[in-house]
């Protein structure tokens, strides 16, 4: 089993949190990780990635090779094709289509979401609405996690434990917003893919 | 022992704690900054009373661990590549004096400038210094090597470098813990006059130095961390340093690598293991994250003998970090791509916060330059440096940390008057304020504006060396109080603040700016914890 990630996103958007959740399940699974974040300057509003490998045999590059990335899970819609080079034949791209907009030349959605489109295996996902009526419009990273969940070979329960440990210290209330959240992308994908 | 997930900045500091650690000193740096900020975290190192404070500059912090050192203590003083630039003159000094309590300089290279000015390569300082250099390839050996560093430091009487780059600094994998070693007790070293570099005693510290090099290359030789794999194809033989190595093996499928490899990750080179390799190959190929100081080594001069490939003959980029795909293409592997990026896609540069105190002064500023003319903002390292890009193209040069007053010194000897000067407040006490004292013996017809956050913005929010002390300690440099102003940079104050800045171009001596605002980012954070507390 191997599953190669690239979380894309821009500094702020929580992509290390959903990063964090995943690793702590693959970790509780006996899985191999690596994970490389993007820390320091490029975190003020400019565009992140980051690259998660799991695998049940040793990993050896930090860094995913071209071509060969099985899922880009995006929570933001441009974000998501900046990664395309890397993204291999059978790829999935799991995407949220809710814009952020902090550049003066920013596309227009419907040119992004064409684009997305052309691709012959994706999810698009309006991620802040769902987190809203989860209960918390900050969920909508971990609704993204949800959203990409069936394809990252991880029990989907183990990722629930990841949620449950991530924000265990910040009280009950908090896991189960995001466990509602985590779920509630879970569903819509099952549904739309 | 346990199995942690760790950043190899993490792992580092985990290494060197449960190695002995009686001290650690830095200044923030990317990617440097998470190992001191680990440590500080760090609940063990509490129990265990482990010194660990941000320093002023790397050069104080270089210092102090020296001076740990020298108590007999283990130390540990962390920096990116640039910040050794800082530090040059004591590290330097430090391989002469030699060590009495391990000491361990840990250096954070950054190929490709993610967050960077450069991308030089420490590996240099290193061999300049005469002192072993230990790289690690993976997180699980920047533990063992934090953990090991400080007896082969001991052993060898010096300093040693731990080199590391920015993907393995902030790349995270399972690492395994050893045992807990014990802090040394305080002792003084043996010779009293081994630390006193005047001339003489100097002369016979260096020829110490140069009589231990075979010892290092003992060390190099019959360290596992340099490891050597036969291979079939030995038409080409691999020298793969430090993280390199990893971008090599994954380019081959169940690890069935047909070169014979030497994976090479302490130095000085292993003499031996090197010359056996370059024996049984017909030509070789180097791969090293940073400058080509290996290939160099081997190529000499006059390039005599068999071909050697790397970033010298272009095989490889002469610039940025590796990755597995160049390195394959290297061995003439085709690479396999994607999908070309949809044109529609368009660049996102970081940019200052919404909010941030900084946009507030650039405002103000631009506006009082339009009467000027561009030109003339000299600036240097921090979030303030981010007004050099759209919205502002405020700022005109950013060349290292406190080059901002100086500068603006040189351009007004020049003729170009007013200039001014843009400095945050971390980066004025790490190397400004001598500079303004030059401004003030010369009363220069600069205008400094010390943008003043409270705090070492761009690594993340470290505590900064003089908050809350910025006016004072101006006024004890000599700053005329009449130019030495306090503003605060808010929409409300534009008019006004546009009116002061205006009058301190005008006039033809030295003035000193500060305005004052919270770092938003530190603010949201401290009214969370506030709020947090309180429930």
């Amino acid at each position: 089993m191997k599953n190669d990630i690239i979380l894309a996103g821009v500094g702020g958007q929580g992509i290390l949190s959903i990063a964090a959740a995943i690793g702590l399940a693959a970790v509780k699974n006996n899985l191999h990780i690596k994970q490389s974040e993007v820390h320091g300057m490029s975190q003020r509003g400019g565009d992140v990635q980051s690259h998660l490998r799991i695998s049940d045999k040793p990993i050896a590059s930090d860094l995913i090779p071209k071509g060969k990335t099985d899922l880009i899970l995006s929570v933001e819609p441009m974000e998501g094709l900046r990664y395309l080079p890397f993204l291999s034949k059978d790829g999935w791209l799991v995407t949220n289509i809710t814009p952020f907009n902090n550049i003066p030349d920013y596309p227009g959605l419907d040119d992004i979401l064409k684009q997305i489109k052309l691709l012959p295996n994706h999810i698009a996902i309006d991620a802040d609405a769902i987190a809203k009526q989860a209960g918390s419009s900050r969920s909508s990273n971990i609704v993204m996690l949800g959203a990409a969940s069936p394809f990252i070979d991880i029990p989907f329960e183990r990722l629930e434990d990841g949620i449950r440990q991530l924000f265990g210290k910040k009280g009950e209330e908090l896991v189960n917003t995001n466990l509602k959240a985590l779920k509630a992308g879970r569903d819509f994908t099952e549904k739309n893919r | 022992m346990e199995k942690l997930l760790l950043l190899g900045d993490e792992a580092i500091a985990q290494g060197a704690i449960d190695g002995g650690l009686s001290g650690i000193y830095a200044y923030p740096g990317t990617p440097s900054t998470e190992i001191m900020e680990f440590v500080q975290g760090s609940k063990q190192a509490e129990e265990l009373n482990i010194h660990r404070t941000w320093s002023a500059n790397e050069k104080t912090a270089m210092e102090a661990a020296l001076g740990m050192s020298y108590a007999g203590k283990r130390s540990m003083v962390c920096f990116k590549h640039v910040g050794l630039n800082v530090a040059a003159d004591a590290f330097v000094n430090a391989s002469i004096t030699g060590v009495n309590g391990g000491l361990i300089v840990v250096s954070a290279d950054d190929p490709s400038m993610h967050s960077s000015q450069n991308e030089q390569d420490s590996r240099f300082y290193a061999k300049f210094s005469l002192i072993p250099i230990l790289e690690p390839s993976n997180q699980q050996e920047a533990y063992e090597m934090a953990y090991y560093g400080f007896e082969l430091s001991e052993k060898l009487n010096v300093p040693v470098m731990l080199r590391i780059t920015t993907r393995l600094a902030h790349s995270r994998a399972g690492v395994q813990r050893s045992q807990v070693k014990k802090q040394n007790q305080l002792h003084l070293p043996s010779d009293p006059r081994q630390f006193v570099l005047l001339p003489s005693i100097a002369r016979k510290n260096y020829k110490k130095l140069l009589g231990m090099q075979p010892a290092m290359d003992v060390e190099s030789e019959k360290s596992t961390f340099n490891t050597f794999v036969d291979g079939t194809d030995k038409k080409l033989g691999v020298i793969a340093a430090g993280l390199a190595y990893n971008y090599l093996m994954e380019n081959y499928v169940n690890g069935k690598n047909p070169h014979p490899t030497l994976k090479l990750c302490q130095y000085p080179l292993p003499h031996k293991q090197v010359a056996d390799l370059y024996n049984l190959c017909d030509s070789l190929l180097i791969l090293e994250d940073g400058a080509p100081v290996i290939e160099e080594m081997l190529k000499g001069f006059l390039n005599l003998g068999k071909p050697i490939h790397g970033r010298l003959d272009g095989t490889l980029p002469r610039d940025g970090e590796l990755n597995p795909n160049i390195v394959a293409k290297a061995l003439g592997m085709t690479i396999q791509e994607g999908q070309d990026i949809p044109d529609i896609v368009k660049n996102r540069p970081p940019s200052l916060c919404q909010g941030c105190g900084h946009r507030d002064v650039f405002e103000d500023l631009n506006e009082v330059l339009k009467a000027y003319g561009t030109g003339r903002v000299f600036s240097d390292i921090g979030c303030y440096t981010l007004a050099a890009l759209p919205p502002f193209n405020s700022v005109n040069s950013c060349v290292d940390m406190g080059a901002s007053i100086t500068m603006a010194i040189g351009a007004a000897d020049a003729g170009l008057i007013p200039a001014v000067s843009v400095i945050g407040d971390s980066t004025f006490t790490h190397s400004g304020m001598t500079g303004l004292l030059d401004a003030v013996n010369k009363n220069s017809p600069i205008t400094v504006i010390i943008s003043d956050n409270s705090t070492t913005g761009m690594t993340g929010g470290q505590t900064s060396a003089a908050t809350g002390r910025l006016f004072e300690i101006c006024q004890g440099i000599g700053v005329h109080p009449d130019h030495l102003k306090i503003i605060t940079p808010l929409k409300k104050n534009h008019e006004e603040n546009v009116r002061i800045i205006r009058e301190e171009l005008e006039y033809k001596g030295l003035s000193v700016l500060i305005p004052q605002r919270e770092c938003i980012q530190t603010f949201a954070r401290r009214k969370k914890a506030d709020k947090n507390e309180s429930n």
